[in-house]
């Protein structure tokens, strides 16, 4: 009987919360099964299981939200899937191994790591076509955009580096040494800082982007978790300036920190080696991905609690939130 | 100096290859910090192949060496440094004492081995080699790490307890506790033996039977005849092999009297490397590897890798190219090394060894890391494998 109770009881909230959730629909990468998870943002059913190019990792959707892109990294491409029929409707030239990308505010151009080739591959979307190439460190992985669009943040990961590109010249202007292998850099709202995760260092680096100094180095320790299995990988910031998420890989928990004073508040449990994440538009949720126990954990940005796992493929990679 | 311009310097000139190597020419930069490095390696020769179809090369250790090389100067791009790898092969029956005194009367201070334990043992003993820093980079002899060991060695390469000790927390967790041990005739055969007895011992598991193999290298017209009779009568778990040359493990599998897994030098094997290995970033090791070379990397040409990196990793972290402050921070505890394995690599400092996973790897399958979980350390899960501080005999420190 009182099962019975707590069952309804949990449905009951479960109902009320996500009839309070923004409709949106989340596309997830399966790096392994080569396809692309659609799932309804609402009732977090997986609605279709696109089949797409061989080793999908990072996922941007096109300004006007009709078309995801993909990059296919063991294809040499990017694919282009259309979001109305759901197929490959073209690929874009990427530089070999794309890895990740990210666009311009404008829409018009993308920004790619090729990690098997020490390049950051610029590529004109409406064109087809790469317009420059900037020679970076070894294995580029991680791209952050300034908010202006200005400044491309790249991390490589086996020269342990943050290199800071002009993207007028697309020449590198700086670059910053962190610790072991960086994966990820993410500017804040208001330009003025860039958080870059290091995986094997088990930190995250925040730098000022005016003089380029480490100004914090944010380190983390979870009781009964080696420290060994503290790897850094995804960061999210709030556009309000007040938190941010740190995805720390197999140590199966998303860190929340204060982005003002660096101190960390909270660790939520998710699902098996966690990297990437993305807040819904309204930020009020955040979606990541599980590479190892293949699923996608629905994070609530307001309560700080882990709502959902959702099954989707084998070695979910990138996540992305459509409106 | 010349850089970036394969230049063939004769020394020695008929018996030993000499070149100078760097990564791919950035432009010029002559106000780049210079660090050089030296890849020492005498060739062996080899027994008859007993198989076609592992492909022996003479490069090996020297691809490694070049693709860190390639690697640190990508980095060293950024902060004006540079790096040379200066490569130097000694043939079989040459002198690898004088190559070495050459290399040192060269000017080279960091010096990357792949020798022979004596060999590398009268080196780092000469009076020259006291301010060289010299990585051992594939002799996985445990006394080098114990009672020999010289405060001026390095060792990127696992030792056989190392090895061992990976293997043995795998069939611990497996509760495959009870092994018959066969034993190769030669030397290297019983080290790796002692080595495994030694972690039957720290592991719980015990040695219920060990025959040294007595049929001669080549089984392969003979192995289904000999093999049944040779373990037939023995109740066991595993059968544990030590051949570290390959003479004739490979035809053990499948023979059994009792339908037995293999382990050791064959079979399930513990290396520091190895081509079905893909986690934490690997492949992008293995792809430029493979395009750039044309095979797959070997555990050599990774501990030559991890060498020539931790000297790059110090040059980045120190912005100096002086060997004393390379070394040092080689040496200290502000250094970590990041190499494909899910976690930083450390030296210990007790021993100069770099504490590291161990792959567990079938033919065509990575079965298991080791550490493996729950075999717990204070100081650190790695020092779980191999000779652990209170242990060693090495006073270095």
């Amino acid at each position: 009987m009182r099962t019975i109770v707590r069952m309804v009881l949990t449905t009951a909230v479960g109902v009320i919360w996500s009839v309070g959730a923004q409709a949106v629909t989340v596309y997830v990468s399966n790096e392994k099964d080569n396809s692309i998870s659609v799932i309804d943002g609402e009732t977090y059913e997986v609605l279709r299981t696109v089949p797409v190019g061989q080793r999908p990792r990072g996922i941007i959707l096109t300004k006007d939200h009709t078309r995801l892109l993909i990059c296919a990294s063991d294809d040499d491409h990017i694919e282009v899937l259309d979001l109305e029929t759901l197929e490959v409707i073209g690929t874009l030239p990427s530089g070999p191994d794309p890895e990740l990308f990210v666009m311009h505010p404008d829409g018009k151009l993308l920004y790619v790591a090729n990690e098997d080739d020490n390049m950051v591959t610029v590529v004109d979307i409406e064109a087809g076509k790469v317009v420059a190439e900037v020679p970076v460190g070894v294995e580029p992985e991680g791209l952050g955009l300034s908010p202006d669009g200005r400044v491309l943040v790249n991390t490589s990961e086996t020269t342990n580096m943050a290199h800071f590109i002009d993207t007028g010249t697309y020449e590198i202007f700086d670059n910053v040494l962190v610790d072991n292998r960086p994966r990820v850099a993410q500017f804040t709202k208001d330009g003025k800082y860039v958080w870059v995760s290091s995986e094997i260092g088990g930190t995250v680096s925040v730098i000022d982007t005016l003089t380029r100094e480490v100004v914090q180095k944010i380190s983390f320790e979870i009781p009964g978790v080696q420290e060994e299995a503290i790897q850094p990988v995804g960061v999210r910031l709030t556009s309000d300036g007040k938190l941010a998420f740190v995805a720390l890989g197999p140590a199966n928990r998303v860190a929340v920190i204060d982005q003002k004073t660096y101190e960390v508040k909270k660790y939520l449990l998710v699902g098996q080696r966690v990297w990437q994440m993305t807040f819904t538009p309204d930020e009020k949720r955040l979606f990541t991905t599980n590479g190892v126990s293949n699923d996608v954990s629905v994070i609530d940005v307001e309560k700080l609690r882990v709502r959902k796992s959702i099954a989707v493929g084998r070695f979910p990679w990138g996540v992305v939130v459509a409106p | 100096m010349p850089f970036a311009r394969p230049s063939r310097r004769p020394f020695c000139a008929l018996t030993v290859l000499f070149l100078t190597l760097a990564g791919p020419a950035p432009a010029q930069e002559d106000d780049s910090a210079l660090v050089r490095i030296a890849f020492l390696k005498q060739l062996v020769d080899r027994p008859p192949a007993l198989s076609n179809l592992d492909e022996a090369s003479d490069d090996i250790g020297v691809s490694g060496g070049q693709l860190a090389i390639r690697d640190n100067n990508t980095t060293g791009r950024f902060i004006k440094q540079r790096f040379e790898l200066d490569v130097s092969v000694v043939p079989a029956d040459g002198d690898p004492v004088l190559a070495f005194a050459q290399l040192v009367a060269d000017g080279h201070r960091l010096i990357i081995t792949d020798l022979r334990v004596d060999t590398l043992l009268s080196i780092a003993d000469r009076s020259d080699a006291k301010d060289v820093l010299i990585f051992n980079a594939s002799a996985s002899d445990d006394r080098l790490r114990n009672a020999d060991c010289q405060p001026n060695l390095l060792h990127t390469t696992p030792s056989r307890a190392m090895l061992a000790d990976a293997l043995a927390q795998y069939l611990a967790w497996k509760r495959w506790s009870r092994w018959f041990l066969v034993v190769g005739r030669r030397e290297e055969d019983r080290l790796f033996a002692a080595a495994i007895r030694r972690a039957a011992n720290r592991f719980g598991a015990k040695i219920v039977e060990e025959k040294e193999w007595t049929y001669g290298p080549d089984a392969r017209r003979t192995a289904q005849s000999q093999v049944p009779v040779f373990t037939q009568g023995i109740d066991y778990d595993v059968l544990m092999v030590a051949d570290e040359i390959g003479e004739f493990g490979e035809y053990l599998a499948y023979r059994t009297w009792e339908p037995r897994p293999v382990a050791g030098t064959q079979g399930l094997v513990p290396t520091p490397w190895h081509r079905t290995h893909e986690q934490w970033g690997s492949v992008q090791l293995q792809n430029r590897f493979r395009e750039t070379y044309g095979r797959w990397m070997a555990p050599v040409d990774y501990a030559v890798w991890m060498a020539v990196r931790s000297i790059g990793e110090a040059a980045t972290r120190t912005g100096s190219a002086d060997l004393a402050s390379l070394a040092g921070y080689i040496r200290s505890d502000k250094f970590e090394l990041a190499a494909f394995k899910g976690r930083k690599l450390t030296y210990r400092d007790w021993n100069g060894q770099l504490r590291q996973p161990i792959l567990l790897a079938a033919p065509r399958s990575l079965v298991a890391v080791s550490p493996q979980k729950g075999f717990l350390h204070q100081v650190s899960e790695l020092d779980t494998l191999g000779y652990d501080r209170p242990e060693s005999g090495c006073k270095r420190k």
